[in-house]
């Protein structure tokens, strides 16, 4: 069944025009591939589902550190490998440190359940509603003229092909057609840096618990 | 066969607003500020998982360029999600490094616990 | 700090190759996956591993804060410092073409210094943050 519906989306041997691709090349459907990631998307709302009810904080990280490997393998099906690489780097190694190193601190290992969950189980249901209802708009996943691949994309591949830029169309987008974009990103990601070094690199106060030698809260932030 | 057409196409979509809504549930309902970080980066992958989706081509192949392969998914989804990826670990170790503070200012990082220490100071 | 004696020569062994891997893939970005910010990444992923080895202060008589506090502004400068270079050739703020007389060797060449400038700060970046949560801790 699956196969069918997968192979049908894809405009099975018709010739693409205008999209600036190579024409008259056909697309043999390939539901292999959308057969395993939707079996990896699956994993992911299940690990999703484990994140929510799980009130072990160790427990919670380690999950999000799953989640995210799940998470790259799912880009590298999705065909984003430069995505799908700082993912597995960034998400399950650089996060899961700096969480760890934050538990470590705080001391925070499991917490009550308190609230209501009527409310929030309202929101949620309403919001994925109505996300739902816009959803079925969009164009059916992976076909080759969807909106999306008329516009800019050919001048990437025409001009890698052209021997205009670097045959990592990713890279050559990242570092030279959108390079300001990403000098921005950069200083973003210095203005974080920069933040953290001012949040945790002074001199460690007394917490409001322990006995106050220094009496010195009223300065906190 | 029509509506299990749909689903399958589209299956994609459900998934990212899964892990969309999870994620907005968990920072509603759980008051511990360490996992309200978690699932706002659950919120945001699922961002990523929705731009990556829509540059997907079935059948293609990863964008760099070879002369043996004729179709290639979109790069620009693909640049706009890797910087933010990057981004979003940044503000989220901000984020993290806040709620250190916010431990040694009040000896805890559950929501509820904070609000009653301020109302009874 | 003393580990198992496995995991410390093991983590020897290990560190020359993460290093040589994350500037494969620093000057690779051109022709297959991979770029400043991956890069940046892992190598900021080899001092963390030394640091859970070695301990935090190990970690720092090898790489030392200062240093890695003074990568955070030095790639973001780089970076700007190349859109600059290209102004002063008579083009546009980062527009590589005056970098060499081929278009594409040009563009190479503004890539690999931009990308360069990513790899400093990202890397940086996440080594500053791991050393602040961690010696936050004692």
């Amino acid at each position: 069944m699956n196969k069918d519906g997968v192979s049908g989306a894809v405009v099975e041997g018709a010739s693409v025009q205008g999209t600036g691709l190579i024409k008259g090349a056909s697309i043999e459907g390939v539901p292999v591939e959308s057969l395993l990631m939707m079996v990896l998307l699956t994993l992911l709302a299940v690990i999703t589902i484990a994140i929510v009810r799980q009130r072990n904080m160790f427990g919670v990280v380690m999950l999000a550190s799953i989640y995210s490997f799940l998470m790259a393998s799912v880009m590298m099906v999705l065909d984003a490998v430069d995505v799908a690489m700082t993912e597995a780097s960034v998400g399950a190694g650089i996060s899961t440190v700096i969480l760890l190193a934050t538990l470590h601190l705080t001391k925070s290992v499991e917490y009550p359940q308190v609230r209501g969950v009527i409310i929030p189980i309202f929101v949620s249901v309403v919001v994925g509603a109505a996300l739902i209802w816009g959803t079925m708009s969009l164009p059916p996943f992976g076909i080759v003229d969807a909106p999306v691949h008329m516009h800019t994309a050919p001048t990437y591949l025409a001009a890698s092909r052209d021997h205009l830029a670097p045959p990592n169309m990713v890279t050559s987008v990242l570092a030279d057609y959108r390079s300001f974009d990403t000098l921005g990103e950069t200083a973003v990601i210095f203005t974080a840096g920069i933040g953290v070094l001012m949040l945790l690199k002074g001199r460690r106060r007394k917490m409001l618990g322990e006995s106050e030698g220094q009496g010195d809260r009223g300065g906190e932030a | 066969m029509d509506q299990l057409k749909v689903f399958v196409t589209h299956y994609n979509y459900f998934i990212t607003i899964f892990l969309m809504v999870a994620g907005l549930y968990i920072v509603i309902a759980r008051g511990n500020m360490i996992k309200k970080l978690i699932g706002l980066s659950l919120f945001q992958t699922s961002v990523y998982l929705l731009y990556l989706s829509a540059g997907k081509i079935v059948g293609g192949t990863a964008p760099i360029y070879d002369p043996a392969f004729k179709f290639y998914s979109n790069p620009l989804p693909h640049v706009l999600i890797l910087t933010a990826i990057v981004v979003g670990v940044s503000t989220f170790a901000l984020g993290l490094a806040l709620v250190v503070r916010i431990h040694e200012a009040y000896g805890t990082v559950e929501e509820d616990e904070i609000f009653a220490k301020d109302d009874g100071a | 700090m003393k580990l198992d004696v496995i995991l410390r020569v093991g983590t020897k062994l290990v560190l020359p190759f993460i290093l040589l891997f994350a500037f494969y893939v620093q000057f690779h970005g051109d022709y297959g996956p991979g770029g400043g910010f991956q890069a940046g990444v892992i190598a900021a992923g080899m001092v963390i591993l030394y640091a859970i080895i070695f301990g935090l202060k190990a970690a720092q008589r090898v790489i030392p804060q200062e240093l890695v506090q003074v990568m955070i502004p030095l790639g973001v400068l780089v970076y700007a410092g190349t859109g600059v270079v290209s102004m002063l050739l008579g083009y546009k703020f980062l527009e590589y073409t005056g970098f060499a007389q081929k278009f594409l060797t040009a563009h190479e060449w503004g890539i690999l210094f931009v990308e360069l400038g990513v790899f400093i700060t990202v890397s940086g970046t996440m080594s500053a943050m791991f050393y602040a949560f961690v010696g936050r801790g004692r």
